[in-house]
């Protein structure tokens, strides 16, 4: 076929409209995965973390964190008598290779593993000026990289510490809750890993989820309720120095 | 000073304050008009254009923010395949973890992420695990660990030998003399 000017003028349009196709690319990779019959949650009971450091090492390896950043950690806590409001917290490179022996000077000893809440009203989504960072229908806070300016507001604004500035990247990154494996039916790399079932993944829009049960019987704390940003970590069984 | 008349020369409106011929000369200077629409109407179409091209055909999907990402980080690939895929092979040692404690600790917890040796179970294989080591993560004694969790001071307990040459990992507790010869593997 010739291309004369008249035809050109007609086929550029249809080439637009194709692509524009292209270039939104292929939709989701789980085709089977529901996005509004999930709302994620993560459940810790710190009466059974032994401070391994197993999800640490999981997490860097799963989500390639950068060496000295953490998108979880372990936090060994040391109250001492009834100095509830000065406790000492200590996390030898983020307890990836567990914890030293502590000497037992009386007081109460016991970990706390911390990771992003996935907070349902997160600052750090509200901060965000370009959109990069959201929370998904499913109820889990992300980044989105290509987007990402690298300012900095929301490592500032979270609550929690839990955001870095990635020295590959340059932007911000932090907990995807292992969004990559939760969305094709398995659980996070740290809940895989904790050989002692501290952690939990939950969806708490499944009722038959037993996180339901254990919010009923428990008593559950979540870290600085005060702030009000709807986080959805759950601590069983923590002590009040826990900050 | 201007005279009213001057003013209302200069205004185009009539003397009289009257519509009709001073109307006319009210729209005198139209094209300065239509040159000032003209310019904002081809601002406003480069700025739809310029704007549908720049901005990504997902955003606003689901709400401020590119739909499309929550696709690409979803599609990543694993790196800890799950205990459920190593067991559908390695039965035999669902068998023996089964028989002692270990049972509730997924396989990647000491052998580390073995996704790729699923994806080529001939060419990536598992690294020899140092029992010395690995058990020590968990089992080391450590004050702030609950005080049921059975921890050991390694170096009074075998003085560092490695874990294996008494116990067998997977059902880690030594028993009578019968399961004893028949756990080791």
């Amino acid at each position: 076929m010739e291309i004369t000017r008249r035809r050109l003028l007609v086929l550029l349009p249809g080439a637009a409209v194709a692509w524009k196709f292209v270039l939104a690319g292929t939709p989701e990779a789980a085709p089977n995965y529901k996005l509004t019959e999930h709302w994620w949650a993560m459940l810790i009971d710190i009466p059974k973390c032994i401070g391994c450091g197993s999800c640490v090492r999981a997490c860097a390896e799963e989500n390639d964190v950068p060496e000295g950043y953490f998108r979880t950690w372990i936090e060994r806590y040391h109250v001492a008598d009834w100095k509830i409001e000065r406790p000492e917290v200590e996390s030898p490179d983020g307890g990836k290779n567990g914890f030293p022996p502590h000497a037992d000077d009386g007081g109460k000893n016991f970990f706390v593993p911390k990771l992003c809440n996935q907070c349902a009203d997160s600052p750090c989504t509200q901060v965000c000026p370009v959109g990069a960072t959201f929370i998904t229908p499913d109820g889990v806070v992300l980044v989105d990289k290509s987007y990402c300016l690298g300012c900095r507001y929301c490592i500032q604004a979270c609550p929690y510490g839990c955001r870095f500035l990635s020295p590959k990247t340059h932007t911000a990154e932090k907990c995807t809750l292992c969004y990559h494996r939760i969305t094709k039916g398995l659980t996070t790399a740290c809940c895989e890993v904790c050989p002692t079932g501290a952690r939990q993944l939950a969806d708490l829009k499944n009722p038959k989820d037993p996180i339901h049960e254990f919010l009923r019987t428990h008593t559950v704390q979540v870290l600085k309720p005060h702030m009000a940003t709807g986080s959805k970590v759950f601590y069983n069984g923590m002590d009040g120095s826990v900050r | 000073m201007l005279g009213i008349k001057e003013h209302c020369a200069i205004l185009g409106a009539d003397v009289t304050g009257r519509y009709g011929a001073g109307n006319a000369n009210l729209f005198k200077d139209i094209e300065h008009l239509i040159r000032l629409v003209a310019v904002i109407a081809i601002a406003l179409v480069a700025f739809v254009i310029l704007r549908a091209a720049v901005v990504p055909h997902s955003f606003g999907q689901y709400g401020h923010y590119r739909g499309a990402a929550i696709g690409e980080i979803a599609s990543r690939p694993v790196a800890f395949a799950g205990h459920d895929t190593c067991e559908a092979c390695h039965t035999d040692v669902v068998d023996q973890k089964k028989l002692g404690k270990h049972v509730v600790i997924a396989c990647e917890a000491c052998h580390g992420a073995l996704a790729k040796h699923v994806d080529d179970p001939g060419s990536v294989q598992p690294k020899k695990l140092d029992t010395a080591i690995v058990c020590a993560r968990c089992h080391e004694a450590n004050s702030a660990k609950p005080k049921n969790f059975p921890q050991v001071a390694t170096a009074d307990h075998s003085g560092g030998i490695a874990c294996d040459t008494c116990h067998q990992p997977h059902r880690p507790k030594i028993e009578t003399a019968k399961t004893e010869t028949e756990g080791k593997k």
